[in-house]
Parts: structure tokens; sequence; C-alpha cells
């Protein structure tokens, strides 16, 4: 996993390593000033002339600037280096999703995939310029200042061989202890959120029920709940900083009684002030850096979900690929499925799709009719590929779909989804999705079919409108028309409606299949409708139930042999007379 | 409440009232913890001083060549054990205040929590149409954050790193006035420097945390039409956009964290230059025998340097800790801000006075108060003059000429007049934004009318308890939501005390109980992400059947049937029926099959009622029913 996501560091490798280069000098430096540090000090307590203090105090600021010169780069640097690292994460990201197939996209919800571009990867931002930053830095540091403590310090810095197992193995314990905790907790926050959530969404069916005090207590009981086990973990962790202080109170004390009893005993030969004091400041280095070290293990650990949610987005296979050789011009308009069976995943028990064997002649019209989870939906995404059929096949211009180039084929064969949205843009760079070169006259012409022109003329900015995210200013009807006309600039060779006229009036519904027949009379149009009107005068109809086709034919025959299909038309033309 | 709370709080106010909150929630604890920290703070400074003396024994035996330690260490260890009892008070003192904290800081945010939530429950519906979801919700995420890094942090810190600076300069004071103004002047540049580097994050902050939303915005529009962009093979276009924005971000972010990690650096060596120019100017003072200006008296000596020496280090270090902790600060403030501007929210206003009851009839044929369930309720309306009376619930609901806005100067609707009698089905059909919600909006009292009288049970609904009047009137809304938690427990939301039986009757009632049963948990199901395992059409089934539980004498059902498909609704309609049967219902249809057999169908245009009757009635006058029901007219 880590390997992965370290794969995408990419062209900001120089800015890391440039990090870890200006880190490590910083750090040497920053060991070395102590030393300089008690020089001074017993520069002038030897009552130094004015010249040594100024001469070691020089040299003390050429270290200070060197240090700020070196940290200041690697803050650059490493700025640089982890929001690129981020970059390429999303960007990463953002690619896969572009590649993934439907039912790939049906795996993760939107919101999923928003949260994994943004809060997981801001963590993992966080965990990376922590680990270059200190990952090297803290061990490095650690090391220096144990060698320089020994050096300087000899028999006094054994305090040292003491306190640092004692204080690693608390912090390790406590942050061992306190992350479960954590993490458990964490997971009862997000679901209290999502209940909060939940509430507000909900508001209507709250007060509708006079339910405020219920909530209330509902909620206050998880509140409660929550509270104790995060006070539980929150005072693990408050554990650290007592270890902490013990640790370096007992090195305090270590070097003041035993340098004390050396200093005095050698006459200030084997140790000296100076070096006294500066032992003491090593002490708190040393420290300091074991407990950035359990920092760091703790922000890893912690930011390790991150990464995970990050990591299964990445390795994501997308489960439809080109083919190789792929066949890149669709003869016409022809649709054949053959003994197809689908189901949308492996493990689900039933087939969404069976037994389908049709052939739609090119330029035909197809209507078709059936329930909610008929799969009529299903049938139809078959055709420009959006799934693969399990079983069986499925042939466009006589050629099975898989033969082709997605995007060819893709191409030639506009669907119009269920689901259909209009992205915010102006109503002409909407339509433009569908040919990016239309000229002007031909997204007007495209507006004419969808009977959408006049609609779109009568706004003050006409084609220039904006539309709002999700195309919110538009009606219904409106939103239907406009998806339909930027599904036709694509001058495809199959259309397919889902479902797409079921906001748009009937007179409106019929004008466009008048204008259907009339403009693109090659072109083969699958309509699905609720409405019988819609499909009425169609060259075929197929009623689906059930995953099966149920019945095909043409209006007239399905009245006689179709049980649904009458019951269907009896309950929208005269429908509920019998009720009253 | 006045007006002026409304408006977002003065910044001093806001911080100021988070701490009074504190206070409130723990008025012993929080004192006690405060005192920890001061006095673990002092007990911290202190030791400097005991470093200086033995320092100096050690300086002064080996200056005098002298190496007999057992007399030095008859000064030494009186003064070592001393610092042990120091140490020893110092480690109590901070684990007890630690865990003291962890304590305080959970319970409060805890508190703060459930207070928000206690008040969000009472405010009006108008709150939540006009504020996005998003936004009310961030209250409860990433403002309680800030507070809560503020409460265990930022304040525990700015308490002892300013109580160590304060008994720092003190001791400093107390040994050398000229020195401590170096000091000084080194900290206020310190104090300048962080100030301008500080800034620059801040500003590039603000600009991330901008085009982080940017992305999130585009990513978010995307992912929910990623169908469409396959579909329109617009893939790249897509990437190439969102490389865009991406690569703002990754300037944004660049930025602001350049600034921000460059001022560790920068504070640290200031720290260490003036620690060579206090060295420097002690050395010329001592060189020079400089006067010594001090609290002590006591002339200058190296004695006096290499504690002051330590004492600047420890002291620039503090302060150093106090301006990391001004930006969480600033942070909490925004988040406290927003916090309390939900808190000060005014709720919703309930003056009305009549009471639902359950019911019986005494001997004589009066109506009387009982405590048992009768299945009879009754309104009690208690008069000013101290007397009750009771007027059994029956379900005639009446708006005489109806007037209201959302917004002013933009009225919705205008002279409605609704008769619906108990038992009458009224059905209101018309265009999207006709104002057929608004008026189911207006009789549950989600809004207040503006003009008008509606009358329920000839009460003027204004004088019945919000509480009350919901409680009588069941609804099913066009969204449906459904809470996390059994199918069982959702319909039992519409009466907290129904039996499981009497759920599954219900549920049985409106035809829900044949697709429940075939759920793998029957009634047990457990429903999560408001039943997104679910389909339309049978969560719809399932808020029907929590109304139906409910069993209230008036029902609004707007759009109650939308993703129910028509063979499907066909079947559920006998249920339906069953269900309407003896309440008052109100309909609000996009479907016209699903309101031909209501009593009476009002047609609304723009928040006024066009036409009225029987389906029949109006199919006769062919007027814009007639339009609508021959679909000659858009109805979304």
């Amino acid at each position: 996993m880590f390997k992965r996501l370290a794969a995408c560091v990419r062209e900001f490798k120089l800015p890391t390593l440039l990090t870890f280069i200006f880190i490590v000098g910083e750090a040497i430096i920053e060991t070395f000033i102590p030393f300089i540090t008690s020089q001074l000090v017993n520069n002038i307590e030897a009552g130094a002339e004015l010249g040594t203090i100024l001469k070691t105090g020089g040299l003390l600021i050429i270290m200070a600037l060197l240090s700020l010169c070196c940290g200041g780069v690697a803050a650059v640097t490493c700025a640089k280096a982890s929001a690129g690292f981020a970059r390429n994460l999303r960007h990463d990201i953002y690619d896969r999703i572009q590649d993934f197939s439907f039912e790939n996209i049906d795996r993760f919800s939107a919101t999923s995939l928003v949260t994994r571009m943004t809060t997981d990867v801001a963590n993992t931002q966080m965990s990376f310029m922590m680990i270059i930053r200190t990952a090297i830095r803290a061990p490095l540091m650690l090391i220096f200042s144990i060698v320089a403590a020994y050096v300087m310090g000899g028999a006094l810095a054994t305090s040292f061989v003491v306190i640092i197992p004692v204080l690693a193995c608390g912090l390790f314990m406590v942050s061992r202890k306190a992350m479960p905790a954590f993490r458990r907790v964490f997971k009862k926050y997000d679901r209290l959120n999502e209940s909060i959530e939940e509430n507000v969404r909900g508001m209507r069916v709250v007060k509708g029920f006079s339910r405020e005090e219920y909530e209330k207590q509902k909620f206050g009981a998880a509140s409660d709940d929550i509270c104790g086990d995060f006070t539980k973990a929150e005072r693990i962790v408050a554990l650290n900083s007592p270890i902490m202080q013990f640790c370096i109170y007992f090195n305090m004390i270590f070097v003041m009684l035993v340098g004390s009893k050396l200093a005095i005993e050698s006459g200030g030969t084997t140790i000296n002030v100076g070096e006294i004091s500066a032992m003491l400041t090593y002490g708190v280095q040393i420290l300091a850096q074991l407990m950035m070290l359990s920092m760091i293990y703790v922000m890893i650990t912690m930011s390790g979900e991150s990464m995970k949610r990050i990591f299964e987005v990445l390795e994501e296979k997308p489960t439809l690929t080109n083919p190789e050789n792929p066949v890149t011009t669709v003869v016409d308009g022809s649709v054949e499925f053959s003994d197809v069976s689908f189901k949308y995943s492996k493990k689900a028990k039933k087939n969404a799709l069976f037994d389908i064997d049709l052939r739609i002649e090119s330029g035909m019209t197809v209507g078709i009719i059936g329930g909610t989870g008929s799969s009529k939906s299903t049938l139809v995404q078959l055709i420009p590929r959006l799934y693969d059929a399990t079983e069986g096949m499925v042939k466009v211009g006589g050629r099975d779909v898989r033969e082709y180039d997605i995007e060819t084929l893709r191409g030639e064969v506009a669907m119009v989804l269920q689901k259909n949205l209009l992205f915010s843009g102006t109503i002409a760079e909407n339509l433009r999705w569908g040919n990016e070169n239309a000229t002007d006259e031909e997204l007007v012409h495209a507006c004419k079919l969808a009977q959408a022109h006049d609609f779109v003329e009568s706004f003050p900015d006409g084609y220039n409108t904006h539309i709002e995210q999700g195309g919110t200013n538009v009606s219904g009807g409106q939103k239907q028309r406009l998806c339909i006309a930027r599904a036709l600039l694509k001058k495809p060779k199959i259309l397919i409606l889902d479902d797409s006229t079921s906001a748009v009036d009937t007179k409106t519904d019929a004008l466009i299949r008048q204008g259907f027949k009339e403009y693109i009379p090659e072109t083969t149009k699958i309509i699905i409708a609720q409405r019988i009107s819609s499909v009425m005068d169609a060259d075929m109809i197929i009623v689906m139930d059930n995953g099966q086709i149920s019945a095909v034919g043409k209006h007239d025959d399905l009245m006689e042999k179709s049980e649904i299909y009458r019951e269907v038309y009896e309950q929208q033309t005269h429908g509920g007379e019998d009720n009253e | 409440m006045s007006k002026q709370m409304k408006k977002p709080p003065m910044k001093k106010g806001v911080l100021a009232r988070v701490f009074k909150l504190l206070l409130e929630s723990y008025p012993v604890l929080l004192p006690v913890t405060a005192l920890c920290i001061i006095c673990s703070a002092i007990v911290s400074a202190i030791p400097s001083i005991f470093t200086k003396n033995v320092l100096e024994v050690i300086t002064e035996f080996v200056g005098s060549g002298s190496t007999d330690y057992a007399a030095a260490a008859e000064k030494i260890v009186p003064m070592i054990l001393l610092l042990i009892a120091l140490y020893v008070t110092a480690l109590i003192l901070i684990t007890t205040y630690q865990q003291l904290m962890a304590f305080i800081t959970q319970g409060f945010l805890s508190k703060l929590r459930r207070k928000m939530f206690d008040g969000m429950q009472n405010l009006p519906v108008k709150y939540f149409d006009t504020h996005k979801h998003g936004d009310i919700m961030s209250h409860y995420t990433n403002d309680i954050d800030t507070l809560r890094q503020l409460v265990s942090q930022s304040m525990p810190t700015f308490l002892n790193s300013g109580v160590i600076v304060l008994t720092v300069l003190c001791i400093m004071l107390y040994y050398s006035v000229w020195m401590t103004l170096v000091v000084l002047a080194g900290v206020c540049f310190m104090i300048f420097v962080s100030k301008k580097a500080g800034g620059g994050s801040a500003k590039f902050f603000v600009r991330q945390q901008k085009s982080l939303g940017a992305a999130e915005g585009y990513v978010q529009e995307m992912m929910n039409g990623q169908k469409v962009v396959k579909v329109f093979c617009h893939e790249d276009k897509s990437r190439e956009g969102f490389d865009k924005i991406n690569d703002q971000l990754y300037e944004d972010s660049y930025r602001a964290h350049a600034y921000a990690n460059m001022l560790g650096p920068i504070i640290m060596n200031i720290g260490n230059i003036l620690y060579v120019i206090c060295a420097t100017v002690g050395g010329l003072f001592l060189l020079f025998d400089a006067p010594n200006l001090s609290i002590s008296g006591e002339v200058f000596s190296i004695a006096i340097i290499v504690p002051f020496l330590n004492m600047t280090k420890q002291f620039t270090g503090n302060v150093n800790q106090l301006s990391q902790q001004i930006n969480s600060i600033a942070m909490a403030m925004a988040g406290a801000g927003r916090i309390f501007e939900l808190m000060d929210q005014e709720p919703e206003a309930d003056e009305g006075y009549v009471t639902l009851v359950h019911a019986k009839y005494d001997k004589d044929g009066n109506i009387e108060e009982t405590a048992d369930r009768t299945g009879m309720w009754a309104w009690k309306h208690p008069h000013g003059d101290g007397t009750l009376t009771y007027t059994p619930l029956k379900g005639d609901v009446r708006l005489t000429e109806v007037d209201f806005e959302y917004e002013e100067g933009k009225p919705v609707l205008h002279n409605v007049s609704v008769y619906a009698e108990p038992g009458q089905k009224v059905a209101f059909v018309g265009a999207t934004g006709a104002g057929k919600t608004t008026i189911t909006n207006l009789i549950n009292r989600f809004y207040d009318i503006a003009d008008g009288k509606i009358r329920y049970d000839g009460i003027n609904i204004n004088k019945i308890k919000k509480f009350d009047l919901r409680r009588s009137l069941g609804i099913v809304l066009q969204d449906t939501n459904l809470f996390t938690g059994s199918v069982m427990d959702n319909i039992r939301y519409g009466r907290l005390d129904a039996t499981d039986n009497e759920c599954i009757a219900a549920a049985k009632l409106v035809g829900a109980d044949d697709f429940i049963t075939r759920l793998p948990h029957g009634y047990e199901t457990e429903l999560a992400n408001n039943g997104a395992n679910l389909s339309q059409g049978q969560r719809q089934l399932i808020a029907i059947a929590r109304a139906a539980v409910a069993d209230p004498p008036v029902m609004i059902m707007d759009e109650a049937t939308s993703s129910i498909d028509t063979r499907t609704e066909a079947i559920v309609q006998r249920g339906m029926d069953r269900l309407m049967e003896g309440r008052t219902v109100f309909v609000i249809a996009h479907r016209l099959s699903t309101v031909k057999n209501s009593d009476v169908i009002m047609v609304l245009d723009h928040g006024v009622i066009i036409e009225r009757g029987s389906h029949d009635a109006l199919i006769a006058e062919k007027g814009t029913y007639y339009q609508l029901y021959t679909g000659a007219f858009e109805l979304e």
C-alpha cells in the first residue's frame, strides 16, 4: 500500500530529497549549538576576554543563521513536496475514477469518493509532511544527541540508558492502548454525526410527529455514551506528558547529583559547569525527540485508515476495458440480443435479466414498457456497453459490442439516462457535451428537434443561460428536453431514451417523437416510458416483467395478447373509474 | 429574544461566553484545574533557581581547588532533596490536571452538543428550509472540533505558558533589570516576526480553504454525474477541468504550508541569537563592571549570567508556545461564534394552550378527560375565566381566506379557502410552485399564515399547542425520511407505544407487509442511510405505514405514492383507500389517477385556487383540470 502511494511523489522527488538533506543539516547544527553555548558559558565564567566571548558568540550566531537557512529552505521544500504529493494523489484518484465502468461506479457512493479526495488526501498529506520532516530528523537527532552527550558527559550520560527505555516503553504502551480506543470512538462519533444529519434531513417528520423530546433523549443518550468513551481514550493519552516530565526531572536530578560529584572530585577536569548545563539541554532534546517519534507513530497509524481508503480507489480495477485491435466503425443501428442474461454482481443470487433474445432492425422505433424493477433500464444499458452481459452476446451493427472501441460505440449509441443531469455552465456548454465542435446552427437544430428551442429562446440569455449545479434552475420537463438535445447532437446511429420524457407534457412528447420520425429516420430509437401514449405508435413494443421479455409486438397485438400491457393501458386511460 | 441577539456576537464576547459556559458546566472542577495548572507552572519555573545555586556551589568548589565532595554534598544534597520534592509535586499536579482536563473537555463538548441539538429541535422548520444541511452539520463537526482544540490544548497551554513567562520574568527582574530589557526587546522582535509569517500563512490558508471548496464542488458534481460522463465519453474533458482546479489547490496549499513551516525555525533561531546577545551583553556588563539594577540588589556576577541565559531559553520557548496557540484560538473564536449563532436562533414560538387529551363520555353524555387510551380524543380548551370545555376531535379543517408569503413581497398563497369536513378527501393539483405543499405546511403550522384563519374542529389552530396539533395530523411527505434502526422501529415512530402487532397491522393495512416480510430479516431488518437498501417505492410504503400507526383523524399525503409505479400503486390503492376511510385527507399528487376519486379537487395556480369541484364536474367544465388531465399541460 505504502509503495503504491509513495509512487505518487513523482516530480516532487527532488523537493522531498532536499527536505531530507536540509533537515539533516538543521539537525546537525542544532546538536552543535549546545556545545557552543556551553563554551560561551565557560568563556564568561572563566572571565575570558571580550574578544573570545564575541568570537564564540559570533560562531553561535553564524550557526543560528545557518540553521535558520536550512530550516527555512526545508520548510519550503517540505511544503512543496507534500502539497505536490497531495496534488498527485488527487490527480491519480480522479484519473482512476474516470476509467471506472458503471459497475465500479455503483460500488462507491459519490459522497465517499468526495471524502476520499478531500479529507483522506488531507490526512495523508499531513502524515507525509510529518514523515519527511521528522522521520529522519528525530532518530538522527536522537543519535547525535546521545553521542554528543556521551562524548561530553561520559558517565553522566548513563542516565539516558535508564530514561530512554522507560520513556519509550511508556509512550509506546500509551499509544498502543489509546489508538484502538480512539478508533472505536471515532467510529461512534461518525455514527453520531450521521444521526444528526438524519435528524436535520428528517426535521419535517420529527416535527410532524411531535417527536422533538424523543429525539433529544435519543441524542442525549448517544452523546453521553460517546463522551464516556472519549474521556477514557483521552485520559490514556493524557498520561504521555507526566511520563515525559518524569523522565526530564529524573535526568535533571541525576545530572546535578552525579555531575556535581564528578566535577568537584576531579576539580573540574572530568566535567565542568558548562558541560553540566549542556547535559541538561541534551536531556531535554533527547526526550523531545522520543516524544516526536511516538507522535509520528500515532499519526501514521491514525491516517492509516485514510490511506487505506485512497488505496482502495487506486487499486480498483476498471471492469471494462478496450479490446485489442478494436473496431472503430459501427455499420448501422441494428441491435441484437442473443441468449443474454445479466447480473449486477457475481454474488447476486438473482439475475437481473435472463433469456433475452431480441432483434431490432436499424431505423426502427422501439418502445419498452414494464413496472419498476422489471429491468428495462438494465436491458438498454447493455447496448452502449455500460455493463457487460454475464452470458450471451449483445450485437450492435452486427458485431459483438465487446469488439468495438468503447468511445466509438458510445459515440454511435447515444443514451439519455433516467437520472439525467445537467452540469453547471451555460446551456450551450451543456449541449456541446454531445459534440464539442457543434456549430450554433446545429445546437438550434437539435433543440428544435427536442422541442427545447422555444423555451431556451424565452430565457433572457438564451443559449448562454447559466445552468446551476444539477440543473436546478430549469423545470424537470425542460431539463429532460435539454438532455435529449444533448444526446441528439452526437448524431448517433442508435438513440436510447430511458424514461426521458416523463415530465414532458403529452403534446410535446408527441411532437418530439414526430420530429424523430421526420428528421432522423435512419436512427434506431429505443424509448423506455411509463406512459403508454409514448410508445403506442412504435414499430415494436417490448413488455418487460421481472427481468424477462413478457411480450413483443405492436400496440394492437399486445392489447390482445399481453395482460400486463392491457392492464397498464386500461389504468392510464380509464383507470380508477371503478373506484368511484 | 431580541433581534440584536441574531447578529454574530462580538469576538471578545465569544471567548468570554465560552468561558462562562465552561464555568457553568464545571463550577468546581474548572477552578481546581486552573489552580493545578498555575501551581505546576510556578513549580516548574522555580527549579532554575536551584540549578543556579547548585552550579554556584560547584563553581565555588572547583574554583577554590577543593575536591572534598562531602563538604559540597552538605550544601548540595539538601537543595536537591528540595528539588525532588518540587518535582514530585509538579508531577502530581500535572497528572491531576491532565486527567481533569480530559474529563472536562469531553464533558463540556458533550454538553455543548446536547445543548445545540436540543435547541435545534425547537427551531422552526423555516430554519432548516433556509440553511444548507451541510452548514448545519458543520456546527457539530468542524466548529465543535475547534472548541475541542481550544479547551483541551490552547487554554491550558496559554495558562501554563503565561504563568511561566510571568514567573520567569519576575525572577529575571529579580536578578537584573537591564538584562531583562534585552530579553524583552528580543521577544518583541520575535512576536513581530511571527505575526508577519503567521499573517502570510493565514492568508494562504484562507485561499487554500477556498480552492478546496472549489475542488470539492467540482468533484461532487462530477461524481454525481459520473454515469453521464461515461455515456458521453467525456472523461478527458472532465480530467482537464479537474487538473486546473487541482493545480490551484496545490499552489495555495504549498504557500500556506511554506509560511507555516517557516515559523518554527525562525522563532527558534531568533531565540538562539537572543541567547548570544544576552551572553555578550552580560559579558560586557561584567567586563565594564556596569552597575546592576535589580530587585535583589545583587551585583552582577557570573552566577547571575548563567542562570539568566537558561531563563532566556525558557522565556523564549514559552513565548513561542503562546504564539503557536494564537492560530487555534482565532479558529476557535470563529467556530464558537457560529455555534452561538445556532444556539441563539429564536425557537419556534408556541403560544397555544389547547391540548389534546384522551376522553370518554360520562353517564350524562358529557365528555370527560381520562388517563387511559380510549380511542377517543378531545380538545381541552381552558378559558380565561378558569372554566374548561372539551371538544371532541373530529377532523374538521377549514381555511378561510388565507394569505401567505415565505419572503416579504412574494405572495405564495392568496385568498385561499378550503373546507374539509370529517372524512372528506381533498386534493390539490397544480404546477410546481403553485403552492400545494405550502397549504399543508400551514395546516400543521410549519409556517404561520400572514392573513386569514385556519380552524381545526372550530378552534383557531394558533390556540392549539403545536405538539398536540401535529399529533392529530398524520403526514407522509414527498421526500421520504427513514431513520437508522429496524423497519419496526421506523413504523413505531408514528406512535411510540404501539405494540409490534399494531405496527404489523398498520403495515398490512397499507400493503407494505408483503415486501417487508420478504426482506432478509423481515420487520427486524436494519435500515441505514435513509433506507438506502430499499427502493424508493418501498420507502414510501414504510412512511405510509408509519403515518397509519399514528392513527390520526387528519392525514396529509404530499406526493406519497409518487415513486410507486402505476402497477404497484393499483395494488396498494385498496390499502390506501382503507387507510383514508373515515379520515379527513389532504392529497397532493402529481399523478392525476391518484386524486381522481377525491371528494373535491382544488386546482392551484400561482397561489390562487382557480378551479374546484369533483373530478367529473371539473372534466365537464373543460378548464385547466381538463387540460392537465388530458396531458396538454406540463405538471412539473
